[in-house]
């Protein structure tokens, strides 16, 4: 059944395992329980195998999308900077440049739950409920045009779904398209007439070049620099902090805070309370938070609070993809949580 | 036996005159030019050769000393969205031998490197198995235990370089790869001990690996490969393995794609067919130029790089005596023979490789040369124990096209200039 199967390799292998498969028990390792396979065992199979109970459609989803995924993603699965495009591209796999989507190459149905369900959303894997997890699958197939916005994608039609790339694929057959050709004697000499340097990486010049160091783009400018005010912050109520900081799983895939933390597509979130907006150096801001840095916006508890709840509706612009906190508590203790990182 | 230790005898007696005839012509050749040009690092006491130095304990674990401070691994920025999902690359341009040190392998993460004890691993395996079963790591330790030395290769590798020739550098084309020397247990051993009599016809069978980190990368991998050679490590190069290759424990796929190396492994399932998860459909599969996508395109086919002179690797000594050394290694057997060509394919001599090829193991290739200062387009171009002939980047575009993006073993080409400086080229 398998191309790579050469017949006398395969039963070769199969007798070496059979011996030992009768004889030795090392009596090693304990039985599973039917719970703990359960807590781990989430792949599903092509045919449906091990496909959650649940439903969602893309209504539901567009919401949970942009909570969840729009950040790198973009709202419309679009993708931002270097993050996957989830749609769009069909019909370009045999252009110059294909793009690769979920409409436009994946074959199966399965794998799109089976990822989203247990990889994603990127730094928080695994979060989702079922449903949200059709709502989301239903979201992505919606913006390919796939389904309709009120289609409501359940375990029990998934499969039904047609998958433009589904018949896309060919199993490795380089047996007879390459290694028939190329296991030849090779020529030795005047093997070719003329050879011509035809392309140089130095023309393209994309190789990266050492920096002598990069640690002060780590350094936020606003702490240093002594025109600009900072706001004394109230002090910490580390039980709210403590809340915040489960809050702020949400912010984790694409913001980090404390001593080692890095720009990502958000910016590090050390020293903002009570500090300028905008002022981290070495991340580039979009141009909305740009002038409101200069128009002077700090950023004081009550100031933040407004962003977090509806951040594109407070900063209209901004690239954080973020629907925004809902729960008034939320807000709060994410903030507390922020005040542990800002002097 | 008398005419054995004959030979040996003449051997040694004409090796002895061959010494000593160069060493009279090295008094002649030091006696005609030393009085000018006394070093002082030779003529006057250095202080290394007078005070004392560092004692036994200053490093408990040792690293390299700080004049290879730039013998790391590197990463292209610009290739990924983000560092926790991303890759760098072994600086092979400066590495000799085969075996690759742990602390500049490279890194290739989809959730990054997670910190797993050893007391907190556990090993699952379920599915169509007599007695689905977990195992702590101390378990895995009380199997028996084999070792074996494998490459480990990205199917990427050599990724950026289909369209045309891009990095400028060994390190940054052909860098995805690694060499170490595991210790672990064959996974037909554990499988044996859960029991395969409830999967019935093992010839349809697969296994599903599985990762513990956040992106629990999951691979499918035929039945016959994970009886045959598939391998649960849990140390490399005689120690631990290191955090970012998986640690406490990776598996070794040899000879296949990287991907399917499933760090920090916490479960195998054997299934009925593959999952077909997103790391064998979306990714590690190759588009060819009608539009049509090969899929388990597992094994990495011979390929060879010359790792010094590179682009990283200038020549700084001029014309005269030169060693060109390189790295060859298969994934469908051992590396017989390695060629190299001075002339960009024009004409080939044949290499010596340092020992016997190893399956599915780095090979690493010497060819000497008197070099005439004159410009070189070098390659070098690996032939494994199947006959395979390592291609050339026409070849393998005349039947893929330029967006495979994986499985690139072209051969590669450096152009020397007079000055010594080396730049990746394409040629026609």
């Amino acid at each position: 059944m398998l191309k790579f199967h050469r017949a006398a390799f395969l039963s070769a292998a199969l007798l070496i395992a059979a011996a030992p498969m009768l004889a030795d028990s090392y009596g090693l390792g304990r039985p599973a329980t039917m719970k703990e396979i359960a807590a781990w065992d989430w792949n599903i199979m092509p045919d449906g195998a091990g496909m959650p109970i649940g439903s969602g459609d893309a209504i539901d989803g567009e919401e949970v999308f942009a909570e969840k995924c729009a950040s790198c993603h973009g709202d419309f699965a679009e993708g931002m900077g270097r993050w996957p495009e989830l749609a769009g591209g069909i019909d370009t796999l045999d252009e110059d440049d294909p793009l690769k989507t979920v409409g436009s190459y994946w074959p199966y149905m399965s794998t799109v739950i089976d990822y989203v369900k247990r990889s994603m959303p990127y730094g928080y894997a695994g979060s989702l409920t079922d449903n949200e997890t059709y709502a989301i699958v239903a979201y992505i197939l919606y913006s390919n045009d796939l389904i309709e916005d009120d289609f409501v994608l359940s375990n029990h039609n998934a499969l039904d779904v047609e998958m433009p790339n589904a018949n896309g694929f060919i199993i490795d057959d380089r047996e007879e398209t390459e290694y028939a050709n190329w296991r030849t004697d090779p020529c030795m000499s005047n093997c070719k007439d003329t050879v011509k340097v035809t392309m140089r990486a130095r023309v393209l010049d994309v190789t990266p070049i050492e920096e002598a160091s990069s640690d002060s783009q780590l350094v936020p400018e606003a702490s240093q620099s002594g025109e600009v005010s900072v706001i004394q912050i109230n002090a910490v109520n580390q039980e709210l902090a403590d809340s915040g900081k489960k809050v702020f799983k949400k912010c984790k895939s694409c913001h980090q805070i404390g001593e080692k933390a890095k720009n990502r597509s958000g910016p590090i979130l050390n020293n903002m309370v009570g500090h300028p907006a905008a002022s981290v150096n070495g991340y580039k801001y979009s141009k909305s938070f740009k002038s409101a840095r200069e128009a002077g916006l700090i950023w004081t508890e009550e100031e933040l609070a407004k962003f977090l709840t509806k951040p594109k509706k407070y900063l209209k612009g901004t690239k954080m993809s973020f629907a925004g906190l809902k729960k008034e508590d939320d807000t709060k203790a994410v903030i507390e949580y922020l005040k542990l990182y800002s002097e | 036996m008398s005419k054995v230790n004959k030979r040996n005898t003449q051997t040694r007696r004409s090796f002895l005159r061959g010494a000593a005839l160069s060493s009279a012509g090295a008094v002649v050749a030091v006696s005609s030019t030393a009085k000018e040009q006394s070093e002082a690092l030779i003529t006057e006491a250095q202080s290394w050769a007078q005070e004392l130095a560092d004692g036994v304990d200053v490093t408990p674990y040792g690293l390299p000393i700080e004049h290879e401070g730039d013998v790391i691994r590197r990463n292209v920025p610009w290739l990924t969205a983000d560092a926790v999902s991303s890759v760098n690359f072994t600086p092979i341009h400066a590495l000799d031998g085969t075996i690759t040190p742990q602390g500049c392998a490279f890194e290739r993460h989809h959730s990054g490197a997670i910190d797993l004890k050893k007391e907190d691993y556990r090993l699952m395996i379920n599915g169509l198995v007599d007695k689905p079963m977990i195992f702590t790591y101390f378990d895995l330790e009380r199997f028996p235990r084999e070792n074996h030395v494998y490459f480990c290769e990205c199917a990427a590798n050599t990724g950026m370089e289909w369209a045309g020739a891009q990095l400028n550098g060994a390190q940054f084309t052909h860098g995805m790869i690694h060499n170490m020397e595991y210790t672990g247990v064959p996974l037909r051993t554990i499988l044996n001990e859960v029991g395969l009599i409830a999967a019935g016809d093992l010839k349809d069978k697969w296994v599903f690996v599985e990762g513990a980190d956040a992106s629990s990368n999951g691979r499918s991998i035929p039945m016959e490969k994970a009886l045959d050679d598939v391998f649960v490590a849990f140390k490399a190069n005689g120690e631990a393995l290191r955090k970012e290759h998986g640690y406490p424990v990776r598996l070794v796929v040899p000879g296949w794609e990287g991907n399917m190396w499933v760090k920090w492994l916490r479960r195998i399932e054997v299934t009925d067919g593959p999952v077909e998860s997103r790391e064998e459909t979306s990714k590690y599969t190759d588009t060819l130029s009608d539009g049509i996508s090969r899929k388990w395109t597992w094994a990495m086919d011979a390929k060879s790089v010359v790792t010094n002179p590179s682009p990283q690797m200038p020549i700084k000594h001029g014309s005269g005596s030169l060693l060109i050394s390189g790295l060859a290694w298969s994934g469908h057997g051992a590396i017989k023979r390695v060629d190299v060509s001075l002339d960009g394919g024009k004409n080939w001599r044949i290499a010596s490789l340092s020992k016997p090829g190893e399956k599915m193991a780095l090979s690493r290739f010497y060819f000497h040369t008197d070099w005439d200062g004159e410009e070189m387009l070098l390659q070098s171009r690996a032939i494994d124990e199947t006959g395979y002939v390592q291609p050339t980047k026409t070849q393998l575009r005349a039947v893929r096209g330029l967006n495979s993006i994986y499985h690139n073993n072209c051969i590669q080409t450096w152009h020397v200039g007079k000055n010594g400086s080396v730049e990746n080229v394409e040629v026609s």
